[in-house]
C-alpha cells in the first residue's frame, strides 16, 4: 500500500475536475489525498504500533506486566471495552432512531454517526481479547462455548451488532460507491476495486432506489433492538455477579443510557473537526449543532437521572457491602474522581448544552470582578499554596496543611466564578459550547466505567489472595495506558480512513436536501429522483 | 380435498408435512450435534468422574487455632504457586465488641457456584462428586470467575508459575491440576488425587487440631486428622452449624461450626486483621 501511497498521480487527479459542485465539495478529501493524510496515518500508526508492541511484552510476560491482580483482576482494558461499545451507540441512535422518526436534519451526520459505530465496535471487541490471559484459546468461546455466560450473550450481541452496523454504513454507501467508481476513474487500483465491489452492481435504476430504500428500513427497525441488547449485556456482564456496587437490577438501562449519551456526544467531536478539517461549513450548519445539542442534553439529563436512580436508591440504605464501595465513591480515595466526574461530566454538559438557548446574559459583564483571567490565575495560585511544600511553610512560619481544604475550596469557588465568566461569550458561540460539553461528556464516559470496573473490585466480600485490602490495590501500568493509547489511536486512524475512502458526507442524500448544480456527465444516474419512491425520507 | 385430486398446495402441504416427520429424527440428531459443544460439558483431561459420594468439609472454628499448617499442606501437596493459598486462613474481625477469629477458607464448592454459572468455556465445572474442578487446558483466562466468586477463593496465574523438575513430571489432569501454568485460573479442587484412594485432602489430614473435618453427604459422616468421625446430620444441629455468606444463594459445601471456645492466645501467630464480609 506504500508504494500507491507514494504515486504522486493521487494528489491532483483529474477526474476531481469532472465533478459537479455539490459533489466537488464532499468529494475533495476522497480524491486529494495530501502529506496531511499521510502524516496522520504516520503519527496514529506510530501509536498504534507502540500499542502493538506492549501487547506484545504483555504476551511474553504475561498479564503480571499490567497492575492488575487478583483483587483488582479487571482493569482499563474493561473500561476501554465498555468505552467503546458505549460509543458504538450512535449509529443505531442516529441512523435508526432519526431515520424512523423521520428527522431529516441527520442527512449529513448519519454517515459520520455509522462509522463512529463500525470502528469503535471493531476496536471494543479487541479489548477482552487483549485482557484474556490465553489470547491463543480464543476460540474456546466457540468450540466449547457455554450459552449460560454473559461472556456468550456478549459475543453474540456485539457480532451481531457489528454485523448489523457494517450493513448499516454499507447500504447508504452504495450509490456513493457507485459514483466513485464512475467518476474516480484515475483512483488506484486497489481503489477502484473497493469502489467496484461495495457499489454492487448499482445504476440508480427506481427499483433499485426502492429496493434500497426498502433494505434500509428494515435495518433501522432490525438494528435497535440489537443495539440496546448489546449494552444491555455488557453491563450484565458486571450485574450478573453477587458483588457489592454491580449487583443492580438497573444496569442495563443504566449503562445504554450513559452508552446513547456519550456516542451522541462523540458525533458532535466529529462534527466540528470534520467541518474544519474538509470544509463542510454549508452541509453541517448551526441547526445540526442544535440539533444535536438537545439530543445529547435529552441522553445527559437521562443518564443524570439513572444516575441519581443507581446510587440514590443503595446509599439511603448502606447495605454492608455496599458501603465500603460508595464510601470510597463518596468520600474515600476516589472521592475526587467520582464528583468530578459527576459535575463537570454531567452537570456541567447540561448547563453548556443548554446556556445559548437562554437570552444572552450579558449583564454577567458589567460585573467588575468577574473576569476569567485574573479568576483563573487566582484560582490557580489559591491551589498551589494548598500544596505548598513544607519548606515554604516554615519559611513563611505557618502550617499551612491544616487550611489546605479551604484553599483547594476557594480554588474550586475562583474557577467556578472564571467559569460563570465565561457564559456570555459562551452564548455568542454556541458551537464552542456544545464541543465543549460533547468533550466532557466523552472523557465522562470513560472515566465512570473505571468507576464502575475497579472499586467493586476493590471490595470483595472476602479479601482476596495476598494482598492487604490498604492503599492502592490497581492502578495502570505503562503496558496498559500504551494498549489503551493504541486501541484509541487505532480508532482514530480506522475513521479517519474511512472519511478518506468515501464522503463522510453522503453526496446522495445531501443532494436531495437542498439546490445543487445540475450534474454533468452521463454518470449522473446516481443522483437521480427515484420515481416510485415509497417514502418521503430518504 | 376429494379422492386423489391434489392440487398443487395440498400436494405440498403434505409433502412438507411428510418430510418433516422423516427429517424430524435426523434435525434433533443434527442439533444435539451442532449443540452439544454449546450446551453440555466437553472432556477433560484426567477427569474420573468421581465417585458416587458428594463431598463436604466442616471446619470447626473453635478448633482452629491460625496456625496455616493447613495451607502449608495445600501448598507442599498442589506445589502451590507462590502467592496463592487454596486454603487461606484469616483472622475474621466482625464489628462492634465481638473478638476476632480465625477462618479458614478453602473453594466452598458451591452447589450454585457463581464462577461455574459465568464461565463461558466450560473450564470450571461441578462434578457429580459435588466438587468444583478446574481445566487448565481449557480455561481461556478471561477472569470473570474471579469477579464472580464471592469466596475470593480463586487467583491467576499473572506470570509463568516457577517449576520444578517434580511438578513438571506430572501429565495434567485435572484431579491433580498440575504442572502450573501462565495466564490460566487456579484454587482448591478438594483433592480428588486423595479423595479417590480413601484419603483424606492434603488441608484435612494436615491440620493438628483436627478442625477440618471432611466426608460424604450421602453417607451422613465426616473425618478430621485425629481419626474422630461424626454423624454428619448430629454434628451440624448440635454444633449450630452455618455456611458462609449463604444469603447469597451460592449454596457453599462447606459448612462452619461457631468460634465460641475459640482461643485468642495463639492469635499472634498470624498475619494482619482484616474485617469480615467486606475490605
Amino acid at each position: 500500500m506504500t508504494t500507491t501511497f507514494a504515486d504522486p498521480t493521487i494528489s491532483r487527479p483529474s477526474s476531481f475536475d469532472a465533478l459537479n459542485k455539490h459533489e466537488r465539495a464532499l468529494l475533495a478529501p476522497v480524491f486529494k489525498w495530501g502529506r496531511g493524510v499521510y502524516l496522520t496515518i504516520g503519527g496514529l500508526g506510530a501509536i498504534v504500533a507502540f500499542g502493538i508492541y506492549a501487547y506484545f511484552v504483555q504476551l511474553r510476560d504475561g498479564l503480571s506486566v499490567t497492575g492488575m491482580r487478583d483483587t483488582v483482576s479487571w482493569g482499563i482494558y474493561i473500561t476501554d471495552f465498555v468505552f467503546f461499545i458505549g460509543i458504538s451507540h450512535v449509529g443505531a441512535l442516529l441512523s435508526s432512531i432519526l431515520r424512523l422518526t423521520g428527522a431529516g436534519w441527520r442527512h449529513p451526520i448519519t454517515r459520520m454517526a455509522e462509522a463512529i459505530t463500525f470502528a469503535a465496535l471493531l476496536m471494543g471487541a479487541l479489548m477482552p481479547i487483549i485482557d484474556l490471559g490465553r489470547p491463543e484459546r480464543v476460540l474456546n468461546l466457540i468450540l466449547h462455548g457455554r450459552l449460560q455466560s454473559p461472556i456468550l450473550w456478549d459475543i453474540l450481541s456485539i457480532t451481531t451488532y457489528l454485523a448489523g452496523s457494517t450493513i448499516f454504513l454499507l447500504l447508504p454507501l452504495i450509490p456513493d460507491m457507485a459514483l466513485l467508481r464512475d467518476k474516480f476513474t484515475d483512483a488506484p487500483t486497489w481503489r477502484r476495486w473497493i469502489y467496484k465491489i461495495f457499489s454492487f452492481g448499482w445504476r440508480g435504476t427506481p427499483e433499485q432506489h426502492v429496493r434500497l430504500e426498502r433494505s434500509m428500513n428494515a435495518m433501522a427497525v432490525l438494528i435497535l433492538p440489537i443495539a440496546v441488547m448489546v449494552h444491555t449485556v455488557v453491563s450484565w456482564i458486571f450485574a450478573m455477579t453477587l458483588r457489592p456496587g454491580w449487583n443492580s437490577t438497573i444496569f442495563g438501562p443504566y449503562f445504554v443510557a450513559g452508552a446513547l449519551a456519550s456516542g451522541a456526544a462523540s458525533v458532535v467531536l466529529a462534527m466540528v473537526v470534520f467541518r474544519r478539517m474538509y470544509h463542510l461549513e454549508n452541509f453541517i450548519t448551526l441547526q445540526h449543532f442544535k440539533n444535536m445539542a438537545a439530543l445529547v442534553l435529552t441522553l445527559d439529563l437521562v443518564y443524570i437521572y439513572f444516575n441519581l436512580a443507581e446510587y440514590v436508591t443503595v446509599a439511603y440504605k448502606m447495605e454492608a457491602g455496599e458501603r465500603a464501595v460508595l464510601g470510597d465513591l463518596f468520600s474515600g480515595k476516589y472521592a475526587g474522581m467520582f464528583w468530578i466526574t459527576q459535575f463537570l461530566g454531567l452537570i456541567v454538559p447540561a448547563l453548556l448544552l443548554v446556556l445559548p438557548r437562554f437570552k444572552p446574559m450579558t449583564w454577567l459583564n458589567r460585573i467588575r470582578f468577574l473576569r476569567p483571567i485574573p479568576l483563573a490565575a487566582a484560582a490557580a495560585v489559591s491551589l498551589a499554596v494548598s500544596f505548598a511544600p513544607t519548606y515554604i511553610q516554615s519559611w513563611i512560619g505557618y502550617d499551612l496543611a491544616s487550611l489546605a481544604f479551604v484553599f483547594r475550596l476557594g480554588a474550586a469557588l475562583l474557577a467556578g466564578l472564571a467559569a460563570v465568566s465565561l457564559v456570555p461569550r459562551l452564548q455568542a458561540q454556541p458551537v464552542t459550547s456544545f464541543v465543549i460539553a460533547s468533550g466532557l461528556i466523552v472523557v465522562q464516559a470513560w472515566v465512570k466505567r473505571y468507576l464502575i470496573v475497579v472499586p467493586t473490585l476493590e471490595h470483595p466480600l472476602l479479601p482476596a489472595g495476598n494482598t492487604a485490602l490498604t492503599g492502592t490495590l490497581y492502578f495502570p501500568t505503562w503496558v496498559e495506558w500504551a494498549i489503551s493509547a493504541g486501541a484509541m489511536a487505532g480508532f482514530l486512524l480506522i475513521y479517519f480512513l474511512l472519511s478518506r475512502m468515501f464522503p463522510i458526507v453522503s453526496v446522495w442524500e445531501t443532494a436531495h436536501d437542498k439546490k445543487v448544480d445540475e450534474p454533468i456527465g452521463a454518470s449522473a444516474h446516481a443522483l437521480k429522483q427515484p420515481a416510485t419512491a415509497s417514502s418521503p425520507e430518504v | 380435498m376429494s379422492g386423489a385430486k391434489f392440487n398443487r398446495r395440498e400436494f405440498l402441504k403434505l409433502a412438507g408435512i411428510g418430510a418433516a416427520a422423516v427429517m424430524a429424527p435426523k434435525a434433533e440428531a443434527a442439533i444435539t450435534t451442532v449443540a452439544r459443544p454449546l450446551l453440555a460439558a466437553g472432556p477433560h483431561p484426567g477427569d474420573s468422574g468421581g465417585g458416587n459420594q458428594r463431598w463436604l468439609m466442616v471446619i470447626d472454628l473453635a478448633r482452629c487455632d491460625g496456625c496455616a499448617a493447613c495451607t502449608r499442606a495445600c501448598s507442599a501437596m498442589h506445589m502451590v504457586p507462590p502467592g496463592q493459598e487454596w486454603i487461606k486462613v484469616y483472622d475474621m474481625q466482625h464489628e462492634g465488641l465481638a473478638d476476632s477469629y480465625f477462618f479458614p477458607r478453602p473453594c466452598m464448592h458451591c452447589d450454585n457456584p457463581p464462577c461455574v454459572n459465568v464461565c463461558p468455556v466450560d473450564a470450571t465445572y461441578k462434578r457429580a462428586d459435588g466438587t468444583v474442578l478446574m481445566d487448565q487446558d481449557r480455561c481461556i483466562g478471561c477472569r470473570f470467575c474471579l469477579a464472580a466468586c464471592p469466596y475470593a477463593a480463586r487467583y491467576f496465574n499473572w506470570a509463568e508459575p516457577p517449576h520444578t523438575e517434580q511438578e513438571l513430571s506430572y501429565t495434567y489432569s485435572v484431579e491433580m491440576n498440575m504442572p502450573h501454568r501462565k495466564g490460566v485460573v487456579e484454587k482448591c479442587i478438594w483433592c480428588p488425587g486423595l479423595t479417590s484412594q480413601g484419603l483424606l485432602p492434603a488441608c484435612v489430614s494436615g491440620c493438628p487440631m483436627g478442625a477440618i473435618y471432611f466426608g460424604d453427604e450421602n453417607e451422613d459422616a465426616v473425618t478430621n486428622s485425629l481419626g474422630e468421625t461424626h454423624r454428619l446430620s448430629t454434628l451440624l444441629v448440635e454444633g449450630a452449624a452455618e455456611r458462609h455468606l449463604a444469603e447469597l444463594g451460592t449454596e457453599p459445601r462447606v459448612w462452619y461450626l461457631p468460634p465460641r471456645t475459640q482461643s485468642a492466645k495463639t492469635r499472634e501467630q498470624t498475619t494482619a486483621s482484616v474485617p469480615a464480609h467486606q475490605g
